[in-house]
Parts: structure tokens; sequence; C-alpha cells
């Protein structure tokens, strides 16, 4: 193509050869634990186009850059992308990769809010998303067996035309891929009742960091034969090898739901209703959240028809056989009343229910208005500390005087304390450093987590040791080493490098 | 390693330099689209409803990637510029991430103001630089160019050249892009005809009408007692190659009581130039189709609605204030005006049309593809489902994705034309497997694509696209 633009004296193409020589005479060496990483060369490159071809590996500038990010913080320009088929093609690039010490990134649509995908070694990014050629259903078996780029709405899709359901439902379904729901160990409002993404996985085939192609687990619930590396592959955030194929397990889709809202006058209550709820019987599937300032935003945005002077309103939903989910229905609701709700809808119809959850779905682009950052946080404490979690949360928006607003799915403990800043306002970035820092020892403080289903990845690694302490972090990486000698995974990703500590402006 | 290269330690890397200070930040990114790119938090729920991210398969040309690219520019980090564009060229334009954008990231808004920046940097040679703005200047805004040409096309068509380039593969010898258009255009009326329609139907009487009236704000027809008064908006390439569509909506709307009048002085609504980066240009059709309606307002009275039946041109027409952020007379002027403009199948909804059916009692399968404009930025998107829903003897069959582009976007199929025709391709799989004997269109552009779906799939005995228009007007007996 003619470029029909002015250079300036820095621009260009990216010229490959050129760029490439200038850093290897700058010898450029990473130092990432014990490994060190070598500069991506032109003979690299022309390894990958021998593997992949020339349209599934991108080099230019513009490419790279459109694979340096994810829905986290930050831009790491890769060297270069490629866009597997096929188990063997990722066993080859490991191979390859491997064998050159060259950092490779898993990646499925970058849906991450915790930075699992961002090349922040540079090297390779893996797209797995256009893998996405496998998704069988077996109604015999129960199970699923599916492609890492197919997308988690796909699979829902497919269950449920044949009655079946793969319960879990991250937000973000219609547009992540069932390889990163894995690797992360995605969640969702669901989770509640029908546990997360880690509870559905039966096998998987993983490509390991040293290029061997393993399968774990296998089309059975009960399966005990040897460790349970299925478990250890879900969740491990991309360091542990690249998952090629997996089986999920399904259950039958229950045949009937009801939708109820509860309004309150105070947050601390509300939680109260909560724990009382899931103490009294009965499992909902799902229990949102949404507090005054949610509240506010959506009533500023879309009026719902919700009270603007309400401190809190919770969505229940119940599923199961029609009758049963009825009486459960009773009894949420008496528990709702006896804890002090002002108010209880019940939603007679589909029309009301999808009401019901409309101002739901307006949280999201409702706050979005208040301002144009969003530190989406992801603590998970046990359900008899969601009150208190509640009350510490509060202190904490007072005292470092933010934006911040609690929705999500407080039913399982997983509070989504979001808060709405500006980047470009360093000072208050700075609070917001603070806030979220003191955010997560409150999560640990009471017994809870600082990750519930966003994953670890490179925002909340400084704070792993005030969970996991200086031995369990230390087992965790010696399991990291044995599989992983080289380093060549995800590297920067869940283990705090010394002196780490969360930094969300430049300086 | 590239970014971190010389920071061998921590993971710090490359932070967002969206904070750094604003000097940085390349002034033609100023307001509103570097702000804009602000609000993106880079979520992905765009990418699955992104026609080029499904068949280009990389972010570069995803919404989220493209606004990132932008973003990268505008701080000065993304150096070339032929790189953007790139990136941006390929954009249809078509704006179904803002609908699935849970942010309300205006991603038009971005896409034309980068567009415009990039236009003010791009050294076209001479020839090219002429040859953009005689089409951008003289020939779209003209409605006599137009017609003359739209004459041309009636001579190739009847003198039988066309049927004897067929037959001999001439077409082929065009550029591909061209050769395709030619063997989709809509049959001419003659310019003789076109003269003298007032004899031969009362479609063609209308049309007729409509010509002649263009000079005068009387009413190209009335009804004793109207449900409303409706200034009709004829657009310029609806009206030079589909005057039929144009007269029938005119006789639609007279025929469900609604007296029409027709707007002396209007132009082109500037849609394409707004999209090109011609901002400018948009600017100047845009006062002038405004000063059009403020005239036939003072000299014949207020109207209720300023009806089109382009689903692009319209919301082209509903953005006007957007255009004029600088200047608050203009755009109070254009707010008045926007707030009056409709979609045909708005206003047709809202009326008693006596449709009767279509003379048969077989059900006829139809499918619906959306005009991308009327769905993400106009949002009309009830309306033409209860207008197919009333026509008795007619079952709609939805394809699969139905909101998605058909790859036509403005002249984007003229000037991107394999990557259209991917697109097109993708959806003609979609359409086929409906099985309709005839696609349902609200748009021109649209149109055409459509027909020329139909012929690439093979599907020409069999199939037909049609604007909504013609199938509600052939329902009344039009």
């Amino acid at each position: 193509m003619i470029n029909e633009f002015e250079r300036s004296p820095k621009s260009g193409h990216a010229r490959y050869g050129a760029e490439t020589a200038r850093k290897q005479t700058r010898a450029t060496r990473i130092k990432e634990g014990d490994t060190a990483m070598a500069a991506f060369t032109e003979t690299h490159l022309q390894e990958l186009r021998a593997i992949f071809g020339d349209k599934r590996v991108l080099y230019r500038e513009h490419d790279l850059y459109s694979y340096a990010f994810d829905a986290s913080f930050g831009t790491y320009r890769p060297d270069a992308v490629v866009q597997p088929l096929t188990t063997d093609e990722v066993r080859k690039l490991v191979l390859m990769a491997n064998r050159e010490r060259i950092p490779l990134t898993p990646r499925g649509h970058a849906s991450s809010l915790s930075g699992g995908p961002l090349p922040v070694m540079g090297g390779i990014v893996v797209d797995l998303s256009k893998m996405n050629d496998k998704l069988i259903i077996d109604e015999e078996d129960l199970v699923a067996v599916v492609s890492p780029g197919v997308l988690t709405a796909q699979i829902h899709q497919a269950a449920e035309r044949k009655g079946l359901m793969y319960p879990p439902d991250p937000s973000s379904s219609a547009v992540s891929t069932i390889g990163g729901n894995l690797a992360e160990n995605s969640g969702g409002p669901r989770g509640l009742k029908y546990g997360v993404t880690r509870d559905y996985v039966l096998g998987l085939e993983v490509v390991t960091p040293t290029g061997e192609v393993i399968r774990t687990g296998g089309r059975t619930v009960k399966n005990v034969t040897g460790y349970d590396l299925t478990r250890l592959i879900v969740g491990s955030e991309g360091t542990l090898g690249i998952i090629t194929e997996a089986t999920l397990r399904l259950i039958p889709k229950p045949p009937a739901s009801e939708t109820m809202m509860a309004i309150f006058d105070d947050l601390v209550v509300c939680g109260k209703a909560i724990s009382r709820i899931l103490s009294s019987g009965i499992l909902p599937a799902k229990i949102e959240l949404m507090d005054q300032a949610s509240i506010l935003a959506v009533e500023h945005y879309e009026p719902c028809g919700l009270p603007r002077d309400a401190k809190a309103i919770i969505l229940i939903e119940l599923d199961g056989h029609p009758q049963a989910i009825k009486a459960e229905m009773e009894t949420a609701r008496d528990v709702c009343r006896t804890t002090g709700a002002r108010e209880i809808r019940v939603a007679q119809s589909e029309a009301e229910k999808n009401d019901l959850w409309r101002a739901r779905k307006l949280v999201s682009p409702a706050v979005a208005r208040i301002k144009p950052t969003k530190i989406s946080e992801d603590i998970c404490v046990p359900k008899s500390k969601i009150p208190e979690a509640f009350a510490r949360l509060e202190r904490i928006r007072d005292k470092y005087g933010l934006h911040m607003v609690i929705f999500g799915h407080a039913g399982d403990g997983n509070l989504h304390p979001n808060i709405m800043a500006d980047k470009r306002d360093a000072e208050e970035m700075k609070r917001v450093e603070q806030a979220v820092a003191e955010i997560f020892q409150t999560a640990v403080e009471l017994g809870g987590t600082l990750s519930g289903e966003h994953g670890i990845g490179t925002m909340k690694a400084p704070f792993l040791p005030l969970e996991l302490g200086d031995a369990g972090i230390a087992m965790m990486r010696r399991i990291k080493e044995a599989w992983d000698p080289k380093g060549i995974m995800n590297p920067g990703k869940i283990f705090p490098r010394p002196g780490q500590r969360l930094v969300l402006t430049d300086d | 390693m590239t970014e971190t290269g010389e920071k061998p330690s921590g993971v710090t890397g490359e932070r967002p330099s969206a904070t750094r200070p604003a000097p940085g930040v390349n002034p033609l990114f100023r307001e509103p689209a570097y702000d804009e790119t602000m609000k993106c938090v880079q979520c992905g729920y765009c990418l699955p409803a992104c026609p080029t991210y499904e068949t280009m398969g990389t972010e570069t040309h995803s919404p989220r990637g493209r606004i990132n690219l932008v973003r990268l520019t505008a701080e000065g980090r993304l150096t070339d510029w032929s790189l953007l564009a790139e990136a941006l060229d390929l954009c249809l334009g078509c704006r179904a991430c803002e609908t699935a954008c849970p942010s309300g990231v205006q991603y038009g808004r971005i896409l034309e103001a980068a567009r415009s920046a990039i236009r003010a940097r791009r050294r076209g040679g001479p020839l090219a630089e002429a040859a953009r703005s005689l089409l951008m200047r003289r020939v779209i805004p003209n409605k006599r160019v137009l017609n003359t040409l739209s004459g041309a096309l009636w001579v190739y068509q009847k003198s039988g050249l066309e049927a004897a380039a067929n037959r001999l593969k001439l077409t082929r010898l065009l550029p591909a892009p061209l050769a395709a258009f030619a063997a989709a255009l809509p049959r001419r009326t003659s310019p003789r005809n076109r003269a003298r329609r007032a004899r031969t139907g009362p479609a063609e009487r209308a049309e007729a009408a409509a010509a002649s009236a263009a000079s005068t704000a009387k009413p190209v027809a009335s009804a004793a007692r109207p449900r409303f008064r409706v200034a009709f908006f004829t657009g310029c390439v609806m009206d030079a190659m589909f005057g039929r569509i144009n007269a029938l909506s005119m006789e639609l709307l007279t025929c469900g009581g609604c007296e029409v009048v027709r707007i002396p002085g209007e132009t082109c609504c500037g849609a394409l130039h707004a999209h090109a980066g011609e901002h400018g240009d948009a600017v100047r059709l845009a006062r002038r189709n405004i000063e059009a309606f403020e005239r036939l307002e003072e000299s014949a009275g207020p109207v209720d609605f300023i009806v089109n039946n382009a689903g692009g041109c319209g919301a082209m027409l509903v953005e006007y204030p957007l255009l004029f952020t600088e200047e608050p007379d203009w755009r109070a002027r254009a707010e008045r005006f926007a707030a009056k403009c409709r979609d045909i199948s708005v206003v047709l909804a809202q009326l008693e049309l006596p449709l009767a059916g279509r003379g048969n009692e077989r059900t006829t399968v139809v499918t619906y593809q959306r005009s991308c404009h009327m769905t993400h930025v106009q949002r009309v998107k009830d309306e033409p489902l209860k207008l197919l829903a009333a026509i008795p003897g007619i079952e709609l069959r939805e394809m699969a994705d139905k909101d998605k582009c058909c790859g036509s976007a403005g002249i984007y199929n003229l000037v991107h034309h394999a990557e259209s025709m991917a697109i097109l391709d993708v959806r003609m799989r979609a359409v086929r497997a409906t099985e309709a004997e005839i696609i349902v269109t609200t748009n021109p552009g649209c149109l055409l694509q459509m027909q020329l779906g139909i012929r690439r799939a093979g599907l020409e005995h069999r199939m037909r696209a049609v604007h909504l228009v013609e199938l509600l007007a052939e329902a009344c007996g039009l």
C-alpha cells in the first residue's frame, strides 16, 4: 500500500528486520523469576510463518497494539500475534517458544478484568478465539466437548436446545470464550446455586509449557485416578499450559423460574436479609444487589421506577419445579419482610420479570456515565460476613471520598465494589489505589478472598502474600517451576515480584 | 519485547499513557473523539456484533481495536497514520457496536472525527482529489446531474447494451465492483415516461407530481381531513435511482390519510460526506436542508413530520445537531429539524392502511435485512416488524444474526469491494437458510446490495429484494 501520509521521523511500518536488529544489539534480556527471556527476532517470525502460514501471524504495529490490552489496565505491545486452529499448531508453537525462551500469552476475547491476557513481558500473544470448530452436546453422557475459542453463550444456547444447561454464566458470556473462562475459573450470578466453571469441567486437553499434549480427567463425574490436574489447570490463568479442548458437565435445564425484588432502607439490613434467606432452607439461583449509588445512577440514566431514597435493592431468582419455587418464593418473601424490607415486588409474568431485571442490566451503562474509568473489584467473603462487608465498604468509600457503587452477585458473598474515577486525575487515582488496598485487607480479615471470579493477573498480584503467606506462595511457585521450567507461559501473572505494588497511574 | 525493553524491573511495563497530560494529545483529536475513546472500557462486548471482526478475524478490525488505535494515535504512540487509516477505512460504520456497548460509547463520533483528521493529513493525488471532489460536491448533491446519470443508465439497460454485455461477459472487463453493480442495478423508468408518468399509473403519477412539485410547496397529495401533515424528504440517490419507491412512499402516506408536501430546495442529506470525513461539506448540506425546511414552514405552515424512506439518510438527519457542537444557534435549528424527522415506517405504523393482501392464498415467506443506521442510530426497530405483521399472507422468517450489516455501507461496497462481498456472502448464507422469497429492506444501499447478493448466490429465479414500501404498496393495491 502506498503511504499517503507524511512520515514523522519516528513513523514507519514497523519494518521487522530493522527493529529487531536494533533490539538484538541492545541485548534485551528480561529477568522473570530465575529465568531469562530472549528477544524476539526475524528468525522467530519466519518460524511462526512456517507453522501458521502468513495470514495467521500478525506483526505490524497496529495489529500488535490491537492485542496489547484487555478490560483491565495497561497497554503492553507483544512482538507477534498468532492465531492457531489446531492442537498440533499450538504444540509446535510451544515447542519453539520453550526452546527459544519466548514468552507466550494465551488469550480468548480479552474481556479479563485482571490482566490475564496482557503480554506484560512481550513475546507472542496466542489468540485462541479462532480455534472454535468443536461444540458437541452429548445428551446421553450429559457432556459438552468444546474447542477453546467457542463462546460461552454458544454453549448455553446449544445445551438449551437439547433441554440441558451449562450453568456458569459470567456477565460477559456473550463475548467471552470458554478457554478464557477455564483459564480464569469464571463465575457469574448463578454461582450461588450452581457453583463456578471448575465445578463443570470433567476433562481437558492441554499443551504443557514443554510442548507435550496431555489429557486430564475424563468424561465421568466420578474420577479419582491420580492427581486432579483438571482442577489445577482450571483457574491457573494460562501459566501452566494452553487448553486446547474441554469436556464440560451439563445438567437438566430447570423447567421454571420466579423473580422477586426486595427494597431496603439500609444496606447492612439488606445484607442480613441475604444471609437469612440463605440459611432458611432455600437456595435461590441468583441474588443480585444494587446499592443506592447504583439505583440513583440507573434512575438518572433511564428511569425505571426505582425508589431513589432506597439504600439497597436485591433481586432474587428461584429456579426449579414450578410448584416448589412457588413455595420457596413465599419463604423468601417472609424472610425479607421480617428482616425489614420496606417493599417487595414479585413478578407475575415474563414481562414483569424482564422489567425487574432491566434495572439490574442498566447498572453498567448507567454507572459508566458517572466517570470514565471503572475499577471493578471482586472480593468474596463468607456468607455470614456479608452485612459486615457492606458496612466496611461504605466506610472505605467515605474515607477516601470516592464514587463507589456496590452491585453484583451479593448472594454468594462475591461483592463487586466498583470505583468510578478518571484515570487522567492522578490525585484521585492515588486515593483509588489506597482504597483498593484497604478493600483487599478487609476481604482477607473477614475470612474471604482477593478474587471471587476475576482472577489475580497483574492487578492483584501485589496482594497475594496477604492471603496466601510466603510458604503458600512458595509452594505454588514450585508447582509452576515443575510445569514450566523456563517460565515461558504467561509470565508476570499471579506471582508478585519483589517490591511490586498496585499502580494505576504513570509515575 | 517491545515496550518494556528498557525497564527490566517491575510490571510497570508501559502504563496506560492515558494518564499523561494533555499536551501529548494530538490537537486533531481534541473534543469530542478523544474523550469519547476514554469511555471505552475495552470489555469486548462489541466483538460479536461487528461484521468486519467476523469476516477479517483480527482485533484491528473490531470496534474496540479501532477505538484503541484512535486513542494511541491521539496520544502520539502510534505514529504511522496510514496504519490507523487502514483500520478505519475498512470499518463499515454500521454502528452495531453502539447498540452492543454497555458503556454507551458513541463510536460513530469517534469514527467521523478520526476520519476527518485523517482526511486533513492525507495527501491525495491531484486526480484522485478532483474525482472525489466532483463526486462529493457536484454529483451527489445535485439532482439534475443524478437524473442525467440515471437516464444514461436507462439507455444502457434498454438499448440492449446491457443484455449484450451480460451475454458476452463484457461486464467481466469492467472493474469488478462496477461490473457487479451494473448487473444489480434497478430497472429504470425511461426519461420520457418519467416526464409523463402522470398518464400511466398512480405510483408514477405521484412520482411525476413529486418531480414537478419540486419547485413548489403545493401539496403533492392531500386527504380531506389529514391525519398528519408531512413533508417528504426525497433524498438524492433514492430519488434518482429509486424514484418509484419515493412515489409509492408518498402514495402510501396519502392513502393512510396524510397530507404530503415536498420540501423545495432540499438536497442530499450529507451522510456520505460525514462518513468519509468531509465534515465541512456535511455541514453545508445540513444547513441547506434546515433552511429549506424552515422556508417551507414559513410559507406553507407547520408540518407534523419530515418523513424519509432511507434508513441511512434518516439517521444522518436525526444526527444533524451533532454537526453544530460549536454553533448554538445552528444547533438549536438543527434540533428543531431533527425532532421532526421520522422514518416512513414510524409514520405508516400509526396510520390505517388498506392492507388487502397480495391477491393470492399462498403464504409468502419473507426475511428482513435491517438497515444498520435505522436500527442502531435512529433506533427504529419495532415499526417495520409491526407493518410486516399487518400484511396478510406474509410470513416473516428472521435470519441468523438478523441485526448484522449487509456490507453495503454507503460506498463501502465500491471502494472495499472484496471485504464487502465477504460480508455479503455471510449474510446470503443466513438469507438462504430462511428459504424466503423476498428480502425486505428499508434503505436504498441495502436494497442494491441484497439484489447483488441474490445474484451472487444464484437465487435470482426464486428470490427478490424489495423496499418495505414496495411490499406495503403492493398489499394496498397501489
